[in-house]
């Protein structure tokens, strides 16, 4: 559970004293929404708030926000006034049920002490079934000071809540019957693979099908990107095969994706030739943007458990050469020379080589998200964690934290950005007190890189607040935090700073790396246009 | 009144059951304006069941648009069904209340076409009569219509209400 003091919820911290589950306290509540949600999705659990009224709920908002956007099971619990000044204006006083009614899977303001129990149940129930969501629970603080009799339900029954799971047997034999026929197929997976802890599924599937696979940023780790038949990601910042894999495609799989806008570009030039399959537990995800004409709804692993059964491959020799071929011929890339500084892609690429792939990396957001996704190889699930709907800068640090709470085992690196990093670095402390090994790799290059990107590329260069070169000196803040701060200006110095920080086990490590400045990243699809518009470094240079 | 940016914009009716608790109109209240939609009408109600309530909701957009709002709609943990009656046999019914100006010369011809309508006379004053007309929209549109000449004062309606038909 991860929170923050105040006021209405005094009554609760109460109990909490001496509560046999660990408490972190954040210094920040939105860190601790943070947190639980990088939490949640490194274990698969659900992640535990508690925050106060007014501010500390408003504080809430951006991770409840983020939580929403990207499906990931959370309860919020907020203080409230007493009941009998709820809509005064009392101290401390917001509708938080208010405000975050459109960002929460549901929520709920606690009327009555004998609901409450029944309630709490409900929450943990509806943030982790079906589409997973942040739940919000608002609880009076007159009630939690109240006693009442604890009977806590063994079973939840809603009946306007039931989510299907099983896939129509119907439309399973169609998709199926689709993809036997296919000539040039590829799977798009998403997140809703990691939720539904479907990936063995999915390899399986393709090792029956040999059906080459995309995935969205959120879908990262799904299927190892060393294989063959990986095309890594697609969407503005995809790799051109996948992109270009996906447009040429006769047949397009969607497993728990949801066909978001930085994924299809213009609409209206996305998959032209294409049928659509589109797997998803959530109905209102379904043909949404892209047309679909085998809608599956289910949970992505049962799904595609029953499909394995009666699934034969198709016939897709040519187009596998052809993914080769194109594998080959448009690799990702970067320019290593040309500037004294450091690329952040070769920051990226060393993290990768000296992890063997094993970490659990977080990202802030931006360019150094992309790069990321990009250059790091993903080939396990919950092994990529990052805001991706929402884009909250702030987020990867504090879900670094949660991360690492989750699994010990692993070794978790927020890749962050100079100006990301700025705006949860509070929470350094928290890593210091729990001695967490939280590596922060800051790829620094005094922007606001991706924002400084769009102005170098469609504002005429007109780099409008975007450089923050007048910047706190990272490694002294590291040190007056109680962590390791290192600075590294040359490529000479990248490996070695690593093997340090890998090797400190007990205190989190702020790696600065003093990264070439105006770097971009590429391949770039830009906003609303088709994948016909796409920008490559070689077509620059 | 109308949807911002759209060609093919028609009316749909829609009806929502739902779980009869404190916050579920704003909720589904909320998902037709975060698309900058205009309810034209909304009629909650009591329904057989003591713990369902009903809405109808009467709303102009286009397909694509109401077709994605009734599926966030029923996402809603709250709804327990969404059933679009704009394309199906339903019996509807609406009430309005007109005050409307009332000139003695005048009261003969209004209380005539209110019995046409089978108008009831709420109130009568020195100057304007209020009238109340149940029956389908379109009647108590033509209701309406016909009264504008004399001056409308105020005028309410309840929004419509609408069932299936067996």
């Amino acid at each position: 559970m991860f929170g923050y003091p105040g006021g209405v919820v005094i009554p609760i911290f109460h109990a909490l004293h001496n509560a046999p589950f660990k408490f972190i306290l954040t210094r920040h509540e939105q860190g601790a929404v943070h947190a639980a949600d990088g939490y949640a999705r490194a274990s698969g659990k659900v992640g535990v708030v508690i925050a106060t009224s007014g501010p500390g709920a408003t504080n809430c908002v951006t991770g409840i926000a983020t939580a929403h956007l990207d499906s990931v099971p959370l309860v919020v619990f907020t203080g409230q006034v007493t009941r009998q000044q709820i809509g005064n204006d009392a101290f401390q006083e917001v509708d938080s049920t208010g405000i975050t009614r459109p960002i929460t899977k549901h929520n709920y303001l606690v009327q009555d002490i004998k609901d409450l129990a029944g309630i709490i149940k409900e929450a943990f129930y509806i943030a982790s079934t079906g589409r997973p969501g942040p739940v919000l629970i608002d609880v009076p603080v007159d009630i939690s000071k109240g006693e009442h009799k604890f009977a806590y339900p063994d079973t939840v029954h809603i009946r306007s809540y039931k989510p299907v799971y099983e896939g129509h047997p119907g439309q399973i034999k169609k998709a199926c019957q689709l993809i036997e026929t296919s000539k040039r197929p590829v799977i798009y997976a998403g997140g809703g693979v990691v939720i539904s802890n479907a990936s063995k599924e999915l390899r399986e599937f393709v090792m029956k099908t040999q059906i080459p696979v995309t995935t969205t940023l959120l879908g990262l780790g799904v299927y190892p990107e060393t294989d063959r038949l990986a095309l890594e990601m697609l969407g503005m910042h995809g790799t051109y095969y996948a992109n270009h894999a996906v447009n040429e495609s006769d047949l397009l799989i969607a497993v728990g994706a949801r066909f978001d806008d930085r994924v299809t570009g213009k609409i209206s030039d996305f998959i032209p030739n294409a049928k659509v399959i589109h797997i998803d537990i959530d109905p209102a995800s379904v043909s949404k943007t892209v047309p679909v004409d085998v809608p599956i709804v289910g949970d992505c692993r049962r799904v595609l458990t029953q499909m394995i059964e009666q699934i034969k491959a198709p016939k897709i020799d040519e187009w596998l050469a052809e993914i080769d071929r194109l594998k080959r011929e448009h690799p990702l890339t970067y320019e290593r020379n040309g500037d004294d500084r450091i690329k952040p892609q070769f920051v990226v690429e060393e993290i990768y080589r000296q992890t063997k792939g094993d970490a659990i990396i977080c990202t802030e957001v931006g360019q150094n998200q992309m790069w990321a996704a990009q250059f790091y190889k993903y080939t396990q699930p919950r092994t990529f964690i990052s805001s991706g709907g929402l884009g909250t800068m702030g987020y990867g640090f504090p879900a670094a934290i949660g991360a690492q709470l989750a699994r010990p085992d692993k070794r978790v690196i927020d890749i962050a950005g100079d100006g990301s990093i700025q705006m949860n670095i509070q929470e350094l402390i928290v890593a210091v007190q729990h001695r967490l090994p939280v590596i922060i790799a800051i790829l620094n290059n005094g922007f606001l890189g991706m924002v400084r990107q769009w102005q170098q590329l469609f504002f005429d260069r007109r780099y409008s607040h975007t450089c923050i070169d007048f910047a706190p000196d990272f490694v002294k803040l590291a040190e007056a935090y109680g962590a390791e701060g290192i600075r590294i200006k040359t490529y000479d110095e990248v490996a070695p700073a690593l093997q340090k920080a890998l090797a400190i086990t007990d205190r989190p490590i702020i790696l600065d790396f003093i990264v070439s400045r105006e770097e971009n990243v590429y391949p770039m699809v830009p906003a609303g246009q088709s994948f016909k518009e796409i920008i490559m470094r070689e077509m620059l240079a | 009144m109308t949807a911002p940016h759209d060609e093919d914009i028609k009316q749909y009716v829609i009806s929502v059951k739902v779980e009869n608790r404190f916050g579920v109109l704003a909720r589904v209240a909320g998902l037709f304006s975060a698309r900058g939609y205009n309810i034209d009408s909304l009629a909650v109600s009591a329904t057989e069941q003591e713990d369902v309530s009903v809405m109808t909701i009467v709303v102009r957009g286009n397909d694509r648009v109401i077709e994605q709002v009734k599926k966030q709609l029923n996402k809603l943990i709250d709804v327990i069904k969404v059933s679009d009656h704009s394309d199906m046999p339903t019996v509807e019914r609406e009430l309005v209340l007109v005050k409307v100006n009332a000139p003695p010369n005048k009261r003969p011809e209004i209380y005539q076409l209110g019995e046409i309508f089978r108008a009831d006379i709420a109130d009568i004053s020195q100057k304007t009569i209020t009238l109340g007309v149940k029956g389908d929209p379109d009647q108590v549109q033509n209701f309406i219509e016909l009264l504008k000449p004399y001056g409308i004062k105020e005028l309410m309606r309840t929004g419509r209400v609408s069932l299936l038909k067996e």
